[in-house]
């Protein structure tokens, strides 16, 4: 019984791996293309290892913004691995070195995939080969994407900063459906008028960075009449 | 930005992304139960999203302009609709945006 769970995990974890590892080849060839160097895209993958946060900051890199715009705006969008945290240690029991090891590997999608098994061996597994998975495609992929984009030229000619566009909308469209998500609309059109407004007015990078001050204020004020549930979504 | 000053703001960047990584795995669970925590980290990961949306669909430096990048956008929202995979739908908006400007379109 128990053997059977922890092989679907690992089936779940291995498909979960490729698919989003293969989206790293975006992320390769768009931060060669914001300006990053070989070295440098691959630095981000192996060790900011959070594909919201790596996106966010070739974003601000590309667009012309601050060194501390492109942190903020990557620490701001890593926030939510630090609330993931404390739904997997208890399925992991992680100690000594483990832990910082199951801290890097904390991400959406082992997140995702370990709290969606029965707690025990099968979790376990489903964390761990999500993790470990997703960590060496995500960076081989990074690597093949980042050659391609170096090799492909003016991006503008392969519409690859309309791909940067629609990676985000990928990335936020799963957040922006559901009965619970109207405040997340609501908030997501917030963002864009005060990005759009500013832009002319403010440097790179900081409009983005008030879209996110008008979240805090909604979340922080906005009465919480039921509690919400934001379960990380496998799919990126 | 430098490369110097890109190296900093990598070797940085991925240091905050990682001690908060930790963070969750070290601080007692009960501190982020509170759900209005939740909650707002949840709604700040949409609005930087949504922000950057935006800003890479329509900006260019501090001008806002309307380019090749809106209509690709609009294939990859109806990829999206229809459940395409992430790949498909970059992939989609490249190849509008290569297309459209291979016909002329800014």
């Amino acid at each position: 019984m128990s053997s059977d769970e922890v092989r679907a995990a690992r089936r779940q974890a291995v498909s979960v791996s490729v698919a989003t590892g293969l989206y790293g080849v975006s992320y390769g060839a768009l931060a060669v293309v914001a300006g990053l160097d070989l070295p440098q895209t691959m630095a981000l993958s192996l060790l900011m290892f959070s594909g919201g946060s790596q996106f966010a900051f070739i974003g601000v890199v590309a667009s012309g913004g601050t060194a501390t715009a492109a942190v903020a705006t990557a620490g701001l969008l890593g926030v939510r691995n630090g609330l993931y945290g404390p739904q997997v240690t208890p399925l992991l029991g992680a100690h000594g070195w483990r832990r910082p090891l199951a801290a890097q590997l904390t991400i959406d999608e082992s997140t995702a995939v370990g709290t969606a098994h029965p707690p025990g061996p099968a979790a376990r597994a489903g964390f761990w080969w999500t993790g470990v998975g997703v960590y060496l495609l995500w960076n081989l992929f990074t690597l093949a994407g980042a050659v391609l984009g170096d090799a492909l030229g003016d991006p503008r000619r392969y519409g690859l900063d309309a791909a940067a566009a629609a990676a985000f909308l990928a990335l936020v469209w799963p957040r922006l459906g559901g009965p619970q998500a109207h405040v997340a609309r609501l908030v997501a059109g917030a963002a864009v008028v005060a990005a759009l407004a500013t832009t002319p007015l403010l440097p790179a990078g900081v409009p983005v960075l008030l879209a996110a001050a008008v979240a805090i204020v909604v979340g922080l004020l906005a009465p919480t009449p039921t509690p919400t549930d934001d379960p990380p979504e496998a799919a990126p | 930005m430098s490369p110097t000053l890109t190296w900093v703001a990598v070797l940085v960047g991925a240091a905050v992304v990682f001690a908060i990584k930790l963070v969750g795995h070290l601080v007692p669970e009960h501190w982020l139960a509170e759900p209005r925590v939740a909650r707002t980290a949840s709604l700040v990961t949409v609005a930087l999203l949504s922000a950057l949306v935006a800003v890479q669909a329509v900006a260019q430096g501090q001008a806002l302009v309307a380019d090749a990048r809106l209509p690709a956008l609009a294939v990859a929202a109806v990829a999206l609709a229809l459940r395409a995979p992430f790949v498909v739908v970059v992939v989609l908006a490249a190849a509008t945006a290569a297309l459209l400007r291979a016909l002329g379109m800014a």
